[in-house]
């Protein structure tokens, strides 16, 4: 595994998810996982962010509310689609309340965005570290 | 949206600490005690009992997986019983058998969480760590059986789609007595703390008459004396079967309602135990080719309570509609009668006692109305952490520390 | 209470039904028109102490069904309420809610995706649908497509 050109200090965003992804994201704070040591750190406000881990659908009620935190985060920064529903609606999509997916929302208020998907319902604590160290290489 | 309000109103309110508008939970205060409560819950909602309407009966068990990822063996356990009662389905003795150990395997994991995350608002990080750490094992049998950490995906319409391998018999028996022992070691932990006695009692108590009135179910009935529980009273699966107790408390405060799930923990893993010694030979699935018209109500305990599903078919192979009811959805508004009259500082925790699903607890931010001050959620947090440290120092008690555990 | 005494006392009401349903494995239906779905409601709430449930509200194309589900947790049984509201032009029923707290949500919501009135509702708002959600589209009506 590569090592991390710096510290990545992400913030999560949960667009209308069942929580198995979020769940699944606080895990990688935990004694197995235990990204800090990569450096990754979650933070509690998007201004302090250099990456976004968002999950869900992009509900109609989130859509605005992901937008804002967009905006209001530093840039340069990486908007990590973690999980199906965030890569592209998954089991739910055609459904009526759903904006999504979370790409085309970001891309309305930024079309160059950096976006990275990590596929998977949820993705394993082990995909999201993998897809977070290779996206942050390949930038 | 602006208004013009006469008393101070904290919002809290999703992500992001800044924003304008007041959002998600609403709470009206009076200097630092909360007088009301609102609650706006549009940001979760995906459509998802019209979009069971578009699927086939045997398609939708993936979709109810999803609506609340804690509780993804319930919701579809509980749309399965629904269809096989309008179709008046006998399982086979295996399936009723494997149902049990995945559902309770389930309870274990989520007990484990709910327990960390309230050590988190607590400020008790290494429960957190540990109560998560000691969560990974369950995870594992979980994958190991259906080969996903969540989201099993192993309940159908006629019974189970994949079986308890018996070779992995031992091996699961093993790690449950693990699980047990730490399982112990957290419960004497915390019943034996003079710091979270202080901190827990008197906390948020929702009392037996609102408890009634906002038709709790779960942890949080139970906890305030309500001995309800859907595995004793219509039982399901093969929980007639084993010999268990339902776990209740009558003070209906914080400690009361994490005195249940801890001890509900261990009567997961006795029943897991009974599952796997006395399951029974044979397929773990009936055919079921069609489903007549009629209508169904499905229920099952998931970790925050009763799941209610009622499905109506008009003979065709889609339900006509599906009737979704996930536990929160009565415990979250119960939170407006134990909130009331606490002081905010102990506003997280009394959310978290109703177990709500992680994302709810983490839209946590405050603005004040009057006076503009932003509380966000980190804010909330110390200031609950802040009331466990000075109840800490008022009792002159040692530090919590990891190697107690 | 026990199953016996249960099918007894629900006689006590049968004069405001149009019909009483037993379905295996201890269903219960109690058909209603929705002028008198108060009245049922409150004779299972508070005459019966049976815990409430939820409210379904159906779509029924000629009418709108709304369904109280109750349960009588001694015997696991469930004896759910179906008040038929004929008039689709106008769809309304009696609000629940003053008398069960637990009513206000779920009202709210059938309000939202199905466009019924709840008459006496100490706090119609919208509740799931999103504040960009246009007036007047109810997602779970039949006719509506996308």
């Amino acid at each position: 595994m590569k090592a991390l050109k710096k510290s990545v200090w992400v913030f999560h965003v949960n667009t209308g998810a069942c929580n198995n992804c979020d769940i699944e994201i606080v895990n990688l704070l935990t004694p197995r996982f235990d990204v800090e040591r990569l450096g990754i750190r979650l933070v509690g406000s998007p201004r302090h962010a250099d990456a976004l881990l968002v999950t869900g659908v992009g509900t109609r009620q989130a859509a605005k509310r992901l937008q804002e935190v967009y905006r209001q985060t530093a840039k340069p920064c990486v908007v990590f689609c973690m999980g199906a529903c965030a890569g592209g609606t998954g089991i739910f999509e055609g459904a009526y309340h759903v904006a999504g997916p979370v790409d085309r929302i970001i891309k309305e208020v930024d079309p160059n965005a950096i976006i990275a998907y990590v596929p998977g319902c949820p993705p394993k604590p082990e995909a999201m570290i993998s897809g977070v160290v290779k996206a942050l290489a390949a930038i | 949206m602006k208004k013009t309000l006469r008393k101070p109103v904290l919002a809290v309110g999703p992500f992001h600490p800044l924003q304008e508008e007041m959002e998600f939970f609403q709470l009206t205060v009076d200097g630092e005690i909360v007088t009301d409560i609102d609650v706006r819950i549009s940001y979760n909602h995906r459509g998802i009992e019209k979009l069971s309407e578009t699927l086939q009966f045997d398609q939708v068990p993936f979709l109810v997986s999803r609506v609340c990822g804690i509780c993804s063996a319930s919701h579809p356990l509980a749309y399965v019983q629904a269809v096989e009662e309008i179709a008046g389905v006998k399982l086979p003795e295996r399936a009723r058998y494997v149902r049990v150990i995945i559902n309770e395997l389930e309870r274990i994991h989520s007990h484990l969480l709910w327990a960390g995350l309230a050590g988190h608002f607590l400020g008790y990080d290494t429960v957190f760590m540990w109560a998560w750490k000691y969560r990974e094992p369950v995870l594992d049998l979980l994958e190991a059986i259906t080969g996903n950490r969540n989201n099993y995906g192993n309940v159908r319409v006629g019974g189970c789609r994949e079986d308890v391998p018996n070779e992995i018999i031992p091996k699961i028996l093993k790690e449950l007595d693990e699980i047990e022992r730490k399982t112990e070691m957290l419960t004497k932990a915390v019943l034996d703390d003079p710091v979270l006695h202080a901190r827990l009692k008197g906390v948020g108590v929702l009392s037996k008459a609102d408890a009634v009135g906002y038709a709790v179910v779960g942890p949080t009935a139970r906890g305030s004396g309500i001995a309800i529980d859907v595995r004793r009273d219509d039982p399901y699966a093969a929980y007639g079967d084993l010999d268990w107790k339902v776990i209740t408390q009558t003070e209906g405060d914080v400690f009361a309602k994490a005195v249940v799930r801890l001890l509900e923990t261990f009567e997961s893993i006795k029943m897991v135990r009974q599952a796997l010694r006395r399951l029974p030979d044979g397929p773990v699935a009936v055919e079921v080719k069609e489903i007549p018209p009629g209508e169904g109500c499905g229920h099952a305990e998931a970790p925050r309570g009763e799941t209610f599903h009622y499905v109506r078919s008009d003979g065709g192979n889609r339900p006509i509609r599906h009737k979704i009811r996930a536990p929160s959805y009565v415990n979250v508004p119960s939170f407006k009668a134990s909130c009331i009259g606490q002081h905010i500082a102990d506003v997280t925790l009394t959310l978290a006692a109703v177990d709500p699903c992680y994302s709810c607890t983490e839209r946590l931010a405050v603005v004040d109305g009057h006076s503009n001050i932003i509380h966000d959620y980190e804010s909330l947090l110390q200031l609950s952490r802040e009331k466990t440290a000075r109840i800490k120092k008022e009792l002159g008690a040692p530090e919590f520390k990891l190697e107690d555990l | 209470m026990k199953q016996e005494e249960l099918n007894n006392r629900l006689a006590e009401i049968r004069d405001k039904l149009i019909g009483i349903e037993q379905k295996p494995n201890r269903r219960i239906f109690l058909l209603c028109e929705c002028e008198n779905s108060y009245a049922v409601n409150k004779f299972l709430f508070e005459g019966l102490g049976l815990r409430f449930v939820i409210v379904t509200g159906i779509d029924s194309e000629d009418c709108f069904e709304i369904l109280y589900h109750y349960a009588n947790d001694e015997t696991g049984c469930f004896v759910s309420i179906k008040a038929f509201i004929r008039d689709r032009e106008h769809p309304e029923i009696e609000s629940i809610t003053p008398m069960l707290p637990a009513g206000e949500w779920i009202e709210r919501e059938i309000h939202d995706i199905l466009g019924i009135g709840f008459r006496n509702h100490p706090n119609m708002r919208r509740l799931i649908l999103s504040d960009d959600w246009p007036e007047g589209v109810y997602p779970l009506r039949k006719e509506v497509k996308k």
